[in-house]
């Protein structure tokens, strides 16, 4: 196996979240093998690969959904927030009585007040009472992610969180994603769209056949290309993440 | 888990439609099945023929006239008859499937019982186009033939018993208007005795008088004894019935039990698969397992709910079915007890359904499917299939709950024998199926 191309550090001083030598099998398959990674207090990092690349066995490993084979993550499930791919909400209840629920069974201090802030949060305060099932699917991924917020954990894990949404919904969701970033909150994410790992990580890792090749920003990427088979397209990230995977035999 | 709990009964109260099925369904079915076993078949239709002459329609024995006709009375309360006027039309009846059977009382029948030489014979057609029915002329059309049969042969050890009697202490006898003393074996004993004394001692005619008043002695006695003998041929077989197994439970009773158990069955079953399949669904499963409930606390809440609700149902119908059948309330402790065993057996049941199937649709079908037959197995007479095979469904029928339930709520409600077995074995069914269930959630959340 080759060493994945590591532009930075591997365990900056302030890691806020930290796995190492996670290895995965389903039968086998061999899902997720020797992957390490660390990401910092605020730092957005896009795991970001071909289908089958083993993106979401890493998130749900990291979330504490399923045990590694070998490997282990720095922090407890309970200490890291965890947005799924789809909504692990209750298409019955209300926003309201969604972030009800799980701040009650999060244990949180003040369930009404925190229902109060995640409406807020969310811009959600004026569909509070409409059933998330009858919502759209971006107000749903918003309730999702609110729920995966409500324990105040120091990390955020979210497994795609724009699949399925129009650009608009997108770019709320995102506005949202970024806030929590700026607060300090370390967010990790899945993503299928490039564009979305080159505009909003300050890291990405690139994982193909359950190995990890690449870890660094976009930039990085892009000159890890451009070393080898010459400049690419300025602006065009998603072209040299092609390359990059082509050069690895992906 | 109480927020869990919350949560759940919410989103039934959410969801009309889903309750009121899962109310109705079960308890429509369970009417249906305790209705279909508490109530036989409505009377049959047959037609019926005498060809008896008017004139001949009563016949004498022992003095006593008896009209033939009056003895298809009971008969006729067990069937609808339809009086028709000659053989042919009654067996066409029977082919144009008017009728389902058909009785002919031929024309020499009267004539026959007189003589009481040869038996007499009445033909039975049968239309066997609904076959349960068929079976319940033929039952019905035998046992009232029987009775009949018994009536007659009483009537006759009766006219022979009188003959009897005559011939052993004598009287008169009247025939054909005439009146006949007969003289009998006592009378002759004692005017032989008397003719004896007048003999001269030695005389051989004495010796020979003496065998004859020992044989009408011998005679008489033996005659005392035919009234027993022939009260045994009036009634050649007695039943005696005696029960061996099981409680003396009215079919109307018996069939609230298995109308009870079978709604809890449905309730119970579709409510915790539908309910712990709904969580996976929704994708909440993951979510809720990353610490915020354990495994076995979701499990809990989810029995929890389940039993608790379709108790909640049957006790309900418990009472509306009260006012129909007569219930001994006193015995209300008992039937929680058994409910709430039954309830949490399935629960755990329909919890490793859940984990099994892990989608709602696919749980409920498959509750649906495994509940008929389980059913049905249960209600499976001894004797009714081959004694092997017997013990195959005594088998089946013992790993799922629905006969144990029964068995509990039988006796809860009538009291049909003890009720801690069934009780024990629903604990041990509903830790068994726990288990199970507990297993299937290591990889429930897998795709």
């Amino acid at each position: 196996m080759a060493d994945p191309v590591t532009a930075e550090p591997e365990a900056p001083i302030a890691a806020v979240l930290q796995a190492d030598g996670l290895t995965k099998r389903y039968g086998d398959r061999e899902a997720l093998r020797d992957v390490s990674l660390s990401a910092g207090r605020g730092e957005l990092v896009a795991v970001i690969g071909p289908n089958g690349a083993g993106k979401t066995t890493l998130l749900s490993i990291l979330a504490g959904i399923q045990p590694p084979d070998s490997g282990s993550v720095s922090r407890a499930p309970e200490e890291i927030g965890w947005v799924p791919q789809q909504a692990a909400v209750y298409g019955k209840l209300t926003v309201r009585e969604n972030i009800e629920l799980f701040a009650r069974l999060e244990r949180v201090d003040d369930p009404a007040a925190t229902v109060d802030r995640m409406l807020d949060l969310t811009g959600l305060r004026d569909r509070a009472d409409d059933q998330v099932g009858e919502l759209s699917g971006g107000n749903r991924q918003r309730v999702n992610i609110a729920v995966g917020l409500l324990g105040g954990q120091p990390v955020l894990l979210l497994d795609e969180p724009s699949a399925a949404l129009d650009p608009r919904q997108r770019q709320r969701v995102w506005e949202f994603i970024l806030s929590l970033a700026e607060a300090g909150t370390t967010v990790v994410y899945s993503t299928h769209n490039i564009q979305e790992a080159e505009r909003h990580a300050q890291r990405v890792l690139v994982l193909a056949d359950g190995e990890l090749l690449f870890s660094g920003s976009p930039r990085e990427l892009e000159r890890a290309v451009e070393r080898e088979r010459g400049p690419v397209e300025r602006g065009d990230f998603e072209e040299a993440f092609v390359a990059f995977l082509r050069q690895r035999g992906h | 888990m109480r927020w869990l709990l919350l949560k759940d009964l919410r989103i039934l109260r959410r969801s009309p439609l889903l309750v009121g099925l899962l109310v109705l369904y079960p308890v429509v079915i369970a009417t249906l099945i305790g209705f279909a076993l508490s109530r036989g078949p409505d009377k049959p239709q047959v037609a019926f023929v005498s060809l008896v002459p008017e004139s001949a329609q009563e016949i004498e024995l022992g003095g006593e006239r008896i009209d033939v006709t009056q003895q298809a009375g009971p008969l006729f309360r067990a069937i609808d008859p339809v009086r028709v006027k000659t053989r042919e039309e009654a067996i066409a009846k029977v082919r144009a499937g008017d009728v389902l059977g058909a009785v002919v009382v031929p024309e020499d029948t009267t004539r026959k019982l007189q003589a009481g030489l040869e038996p007499a014979e009445i033909e039975v057609f049968y239309n066997a186009e609904d076959p349960v029915k068929a079976s319940y002329v033929r039952d019905t059309i035998k046992a009232q033939v029987s009775d009949a049969n018994t009536a007659l042969t009483k009537r006759y050890a009766k006219v022979a018993l009188t003959f009897l009697d005559l011939i052993a202490t004598g009287g008169e006898y009247n025939f054909f208007g005439r009146d006949f003393e007969v003289l009998g074996l006592q009378r002759s004993e004692q005017i032989l005795a008397e003719a004896r004394r007048g003999l001269p001692a030695g005389s051989p005619a004495r010796e020979q008088v003496d065998s004859v008043i020992e044989f009408a002695r011998l005679a008489r006695e033996n005659l005392d004894l035919s009234d027993d003998v022939l009260a045994s041929v009036g009634t050649p077989i007695r039943v005696k019935q005696t029960q061996l197994d099981g409680g003396s439970t009215p079919l109307s009773s018996f069939a609230v039990a298995i109308a009870v158990s079978v709604s809890l069955m449905f309730i119970t079953l579709l409510l915790a698969a539908g309910a712990l399949a709904l969580e996976r669904e929704e994708n909440a499963y993951p979510r809720l397992v990353r610490g915020l409930v354990s495994r076995t606390a979701l499990l809990v809440e989810k029995a929890g709910l389940a039993a608790v609700c379709s108790l909640v149902v049957v006790l309900l119908m418990l009472g509306g079915l009260g006012l129909f059948v007569d219930l001994d309330w006193g015995r209300s402790p008992l039937w929680v007890a058994a409910a709430g065993a039954g309830a949490l057996a399935f629960a755990a049941m329909g919890l490793a359904v859940g984990t099994l199937t892990r989608e709602v649709r696919a749980a409920s079908l498959l509750c649906v499917m495994a509940s008929l037959p389980l059913t049905f197995l249960a209600l499976v007479p001894s004797g009714s299939v081959a004694p092997a095979l017997y013990d195959v469904v005594q088998v089946v029928s013992a790993v799922f709950p629905f006969k144990p339930t029964l068995e509990a709520m039988d006796s809860a409600l009538n009291d049909s024998g003890g009720i801690l077995v069934p009780l024990l074995h629903l604990a041990a069914l509903f830790v068994a199926f726990g288990a199970a269930s507990r297993l299937g959630l290591i990889r429930f959340a897998q795709r």
